[in-house]
């Protein structure tokens, strides 16, 4: 492969990532601000060998992969808030079946049919689950296009070494936007060992991909080892960015696309000499709740969303009561801007 | 001396759960045999239902996946189009194929997925307790049709197979039945038909088993089976819809 850049939209970005990771099967419906991204796998996966699949809807989408990945294939779906909404019961069936997947949430604004403005509203939705169960997903945010691609790599390696779906949440903006991208070099290609797929029992005992476990103390033991992996992975999987956090006094948390208009309004206020930093979340679950321990208590926090207030809650109980946390957030096709952050911290200093 | 009858190896040796005079016992040795006849046992993937069935892959020695309830042809549709060399089905019961995986069923049907469905129609929810399906007959009582499903509150029996049968993608349609022994005889030979079908890359097949549930049926074992032939098949006419 040919190290190049191109210019590409995010939503194009994380299919080109999700191709050079090795995905082979793909299956979504058809929703605004992600058609790039289905459009791209139409285009380019029976190319590459894969099997894409315009499904009658996002429940069927979300089940094939199911099927997909229970077959042995590396597979993905994408889909927007209210088609995210309808994936949950195939995501906690996937948890429950321990079964690798990536799935891309290319949030618009709520609830409802909404609009197809940009928004963080679905941050709980991804972070907590969504579906039922006690289960989790890795959350990984992107900043930029290249983010979108890197991570979407890096989404099918912690699938596939955790055997968990992992989710990419990304907003409009990111999804629409082009910037250039740094192709990987290597392609991986060579499938994933998977001993419990499905492939037919010649020469072993037949396979079962399943989360049913009505025997009695059976379906506890199978949760608490789901719970050992989680822990594993919030020890191991937190990733986060830190921006001049040394001599801040006010440090700004803000992930994905809010984070870079976040970042513009740290660089302006420390031209004007306030000592201000920027915590941006990459993993959302696990997040990473270390960036916020063992500092000055005199640190005030900042969260910026577009969302009225749910990473925020994340961040608290990383504060756990040491410091002060403020929000500012809008969602609903507004965006708060770089002179609302500007301004609030400016009342915070 | 020549073994002319024996236990199927795609079939463990165990007890079912299910209750005396149920059906899907039936049926479940009915797909091992074809299954075993056909030397497909070690490439032959099943997908179990949400119903009475869910815990099929424990009698089935065989590769299996679960589905959510309805999903079962959209999971199936994947595990073919990612393993085509393997032999994929679903065995799906009234509510999971005609109720709320309707969407699933008509469109994997419509694709012409290379498919073998095994529908069993017993007329009525199980696993929850006796309500109503989309096939329950007019008149017929369940814990939500108290005095019988009545057409005006209720709408009609829900014929499936053969709104299936209209679609140029589904290659092979029959209504069967477990009443007496020929229909046994008989929904063998069309389950096996259907996985033959899959082998020869032909498309679609979906087999709809009448099978008793004597349980919500408020019918011994008996009468169950003479409810079949005398009211059921009335409704549901058994043979070649396509």
């Amino acid at each position: 492969m040919l190290k190049k850049r191109i210019l590409i939209s995010g939503n194009e970005a994380i299919a080109e990532g999700a191709l050079r990771a090795g995905c082979n099967f793909y299956a979504g419906y058809p929703i605004t601000p992600q058609n790039e991204l289905i459009a791209y796998m139409a285009k380019y996966m029976p190319a590459s060998g894969g099997v894409f699949i315009q499904a009658e809807s996002e429940l069927a989408a979300i089940n094939m992969v199911y099927g997909a990945s229970a077959a042995g294939a590396r597979a993905m779906t994408s889909s927007s808030s209210p088609g995210v909404s309808l994936k949950q019961e195939g995501i906690s069936y996937i948890s429950g079946s321990r079964l690798p997947a990536v799935i891309v949430n290319i949030m618009r604004g709520g609830p409802g049919l909404g609009n197809i403005a940009p928004a963080q509203s679905d941050y709980f939705q991804a972070t907590r689950g969504g579906g039922h169960g006690d289960y989790r997903l890795i959350v990984l945010a992107p900043a930029g296009v290249q983010e979108a691609y890197d991570l979407t790599q890096t989404g099918f390696y912690l699938a596939d070494k955790y055997r968990i779906a992992v989710m990419i949440l990304g907003d409009g903006i990111l999804g629409q936007m082009m910037e250039p991208v740094k192709l990987s070099t290597k392609k991986i290609t060579a499938s994933p060992l998977r001993p419990w797929a499905l492939t037919g029992c010649k020469d072993r005992e037949p396979n079962i991909v399943k989360s049913f476990f009505l025997r009695e103390g059976d379906l506890e033991k199978f949760n608490l080892k789901l719970q050992k992996n989680y822990e594993v992975i919030r020890k191991k999987e937190t990733r986060y960015e830190g921006l001049l956090l040394n001599d801040a006094k006010v440090i700004l948390v803000a992930y994905g696309t809010m984070a870079r208009i976040t970042k513009s309004a740290v660089s302006q206020l420390r031209l004007a000499g306030k000592k201000v930093g920027l915590i941006r979340p990459i993993s959302l679950w696990p997040f990473p709740e270390k960036a916020f321990q063992l500092r000055n208590k005199k640190v005030k926090y900042l969260v910026v969303e577009m969302s009225y207030g749910q990473m925020v809650e994340d961040v608290r109980l990383a504060v756990n009561g040491s410091a002060q946390v403020d929000f500012l957030g809008r969602s609903g096709g507004g965006i708060p801007s770089e002179e609302e952050i500007i301004n609030r911290v400016n009342k915070l200093i | 001396m020549e073994k002319i009858f024996a236990h199927p190896e795609a079939l463990y040796d165990v007890s079912t759960h299910y209750c005396p005079g149920c059906g899907h016992g039936i049926a479940h040795r009915l797909v091992a045999e074809v299954v075993d006849e056909l030397g497909i046992r070690e490439k032959t993937i099943g997908i179990a239902p949400v119903g009475c069935a869910v815990v099929a892959y424990d009698y089935w020695k065989f590769d299996c996946s679960e589905a959510a309830h309805g999903r079962a042809l959209a999971v199936a549709t994947a595990i073919k189009r990612v393993r085509p060399q393997n032999i994929v089905f679903t065995y799906q019961g009234d509510g999971d194929l005609a109720a709320i995986g309707t969407n699933e069923t008509i469109h994997a049907a419509n694709r012409g997925e290379n498919l073998t469905v095994v529908f069993i129609n017993n007329a009525v929810y199980g696993m929850t307790g006796g309500q109503m399906a989309p096939t329950t007959l007019l008149g017929q009582k369940t814990s939500t049709t108290v005095n019988g499903r009545e057409k005006e509150k209720h709408g009609y029996p829900l014929k499936i197979s053969e709104m299936l049968a209209l679609l140029p993608g589904v290659c092979y349609v029959e209504r069967v039945s477990l009443h007496n022994p020929q229909g046994v005889f008989k929904a063998k030979q069309a389950i096996k038909q259907a996985f033959k079908n899959q082998m020869d890359n032909s498309g679609f097949s979906l087999v709809e088993v009448l099978s008793p549930c004597p349980t919500y049926w408020g019918l011994s074992p008996k009468e169950s089976l003479d409810w079949i032939r005398d009211v059921m098949q009335k409704e549901f006419p058994l043979g070649r819809i396509k």
